[in-house]
């Protein structure tokens, strides 16, 4: 193996990350959801895909990818605050497995809703011509879109750290996520915070379906790709836990980018192995508390 | 609640009381007579067929669901794991049927026993996750392996033709035959079924689902049940995925996808989950309702998912659950 040199390792990780930027977008908005509503979306991964079309769609329409990149988000949280006040809130008080069953028959419908709108087969979609080719790093070239990918993901994720911990809002938030009860007995109206909350996680989504495009490619099956790695990412992570999604997601991206260099066989299958053991030896993930693991 | 608890607590004497107590009773008996008659009053035997297997393998699923609590959406996995262990056997391996009927059953078991170990170590949501990443995992492995299962083109060549029990000689190529031949494994795993939920096991399961806390207060250990709980729906759902094989004669790689999860959960809950008839009514609702969507549309994964909404939204008891519900109160 003396013929791998450093820069290709350095290669592999970098290509890992921005990878793992999308898986923590995604993990992102699950977290967000669950935290708060104490429900897992299993939607997610179609909202995923869903952002992914509007945005390739918008760009077809626009031809601007800076316009389709407000779009997404902009249409995503409207769907979601659709789900969230007509299909999800009547069940709140029900068991658990109730949002969780809902959520899961609504993946099936926004999945075969964008079969019979942009048909079975993938779209096609690269990056816009201000992020096309490849910046030199050192002795080797790297492509520009992914590291515009690592950037605008560190920017999102930076702002909705301020948002959480210096808002106003995000005092709510954090208040309704450890105790709902207590906060509506302050006054606040919890049911407008969850719709805004689970509109925020749809739009999440949208982006990350929207930004994994030209990485990834578009198709309708996304949906299910990305919310199997979404969910293995939350275990890992531990659930409920943001900066555990955001460690698990990059460590997920690193890990898959390398094996599919050196192993590509294994490369869908490495992170399920991964999960595997985590549940052996730490079941309530890498930064989940044991109690929450409910 | 469950029929027996339900029919139990009521001492009233009415005469539907009457008719629900010794069906209850007669359980196995009363499903097997309806599935009897199936074929004759269906317009063709292969949906009885497919109400046949699919109504086992959501008995298996409702063991864990409806009777342990325990919602797994990776039993596409199980039922996968009987299909290709069954296939695998005849066409590979070329084993005679019932020798590849218990490969079938002991690969299932030997799936459900490694997801069921990984996945009772969460809880609630989390075990949902679990269960479908998984079951997920399977679906990569085998699609992958080209040389056992023949990949993404699925596994051909499981053909059984006739199969001979003594004096009797069945031709599966004829469907009522093949049915009634089905019928048979169906009806000892239904009283297998109705024995195990008589059983001390059952009890413990059922208390698990109503109040975990009780449960390990009275001094089970829930990790050892909800896992033979697993494993024993794992049984079940191999068997059906042995006898969808054979019925089918190819294995597509589709049977480990998770729609098939999405599938057995979506009947369980609209027969009536936690009912012994409940699976099998939903079998036969889910099965009639895609013949005739299928008719006039070729996106009958829109309207189950539709169906899966309405259902979890307004009819949560489903069929069988809301008719005992209305007779035995």
């Amino acid at each position: 193996m003396a013929d791998i040199s450093f820069g290709l390792i350095a290669l592999q990780v970098l290509t890992g990350l921005a990878l793992g930027c999308i898986f923590v977008l995604v993990a992102t908005g699950l977290t967000l959801i669950f935290g708060m509503l104490n429900v897992v979306n299993f939607a997610h991964g179609a909202f995923c895909a869903a952002g992914a079309y509007i945005g390739v769609f918008a760009f077809g329409y626009t031809g601007n990818f800076w316009i389709s990149l407000v779009v997404v988000p902009v249409v995503m949280a409207v769907l979601g605050m659709f789900t969230e006040r007509y299909l999800l809130r009547p069940l709140y008080g029900r068991d658990m497995s109730y949002p969780l069953l809902l959520t899961f028959g609504l993946g099936y419908v926004v999945i075969e809703l964008i079969r019979i709108l942009f048909g079975t087969d993938g779209i096609p979609f690269s990056a816009p011509a201000a992020l096309k080719g490849s910046m030199f790093l050192g002795d080797f070239s790297f492509p520009r879109y992914r590291l515009f990918v690592m950037g605008f993901t560190a920017v999102m994720l930076v702002g909705l750290w301020l948002f959480i911990e210096k808002t106003p809002f995000g005092l709510i938030v954090r208040a309704g996520a450890r105790d709902a009860e207590i906060v509506k007995v302050l006054g606040i109206d919890t049911s407008k915070v969850w719709l805004l909350i689970f509109a925020l996680g749809t739009a999440i989504a949208g982006i990350a379906g929207f930004l994994a495009a030209p990485m990834r490619g578009v198709i309708p099956e996304m949906g299910v790709t990305v919310l199997i790695e979404a969910f293995v990412i939350t275990v890992i992570g531990g659930m409920g836990s943001l900066p555990g999604a955001i460690i698990a997601g990059l460590l997920m991206g690193v890990v898959v980018s390398i094996t599919s260099y050196f192993a590509a066989d294994f490369s869908s299958i490495v992170m399920f192995a991964i999960m595997a053991v985590i549940l052996i030896v730490r079941p309530q993930g890498l930064l989940g508390r044991p109690e929450a693991a409910r | 609640m469950t029929e027996a608890v339900q029919i139990a607590n009521s001492h009233s004497g009415s005469a539907t009381l009457a008719v629900a107590h010794s069906i209850e009773k007669h359980r196995v008996a009363a499903v097997v007579m309806v599935l009897a008659i199936l074929p004759v009053v269906l317009p063709y035997p292969a949906l009885a067929i497919n109400i046949l297997i699919f109504g086992l393998f959501a008995t298996g699923f409702n063991l864990l669901f409806g009777y342990t609590g325990l919602l797994s959406l990776g039993h596409a996995a199980l039922f996968g794991a009987g299909a290709y262990g069954c296939g695998i056997a005849i066409a590979k391996l070329g084993l005679d049927l019932f020798s590849a009927v218990l490969c079938g059953v002991a690969l299932a078991l030997l799936v459900s026993a490694v997801i069921g170990a990984l996945a009772i170590r969460t809880r609630g949501v989390y075990f949902g996750m679990v269960t479908l990443a998984l079951a997920q995992c399977l679906y990569f492995i085998f699609y992958q392996w080209v040389s056992v299962t023949g990949g993404e083109s699925g596994l051909r060549g499981v053909s059984v033709k006739r199969i001979d029990l003594g004096p009797l000689h069945v031709d599966l190529l004829n469907p009522m035959q093949k049915y009634y031949f089905f019928l048979l494994f169906v009806a000892v795993a239904l009283a297998g079924f109705s024995r195990i939920l008589r059983s001390p096991f059952g009890a413990v399961i059922e208390g698990i689902r109503e109040n975990e806390n009780r449960a390990r207060a009275s001094g089970y250990s829930l990790d050892v049940m909800k896992w033979m709980s697993f494993v024993l729906s794992g049984a079940f759902c191999g068997l059906a995925g042995a006898l969808n094989a054979i019925h089918l004669g190819i294995v597509s790689i589709e049977t480990l996808f998770y729609t098939t999860s999405g599938t057995v959960v979506m009947m369980t809950l609209l027969g009536g989950m936690g009912t012994f008839f409940g699976p099998f009514v939903g079998a036969a609702l889910f099965l009639a309702l895609e013949d005739v969507a299928s008719n006039w549309t070729t996106h009958w994964q829109l309207v189950a998912g539709l169906i899966f909404i309405a259902c979890v939204r307004f009819f949560p008891k489903g069929v069988w659950g809301s008719v005992l519900a209305r007779t035995v109160g």
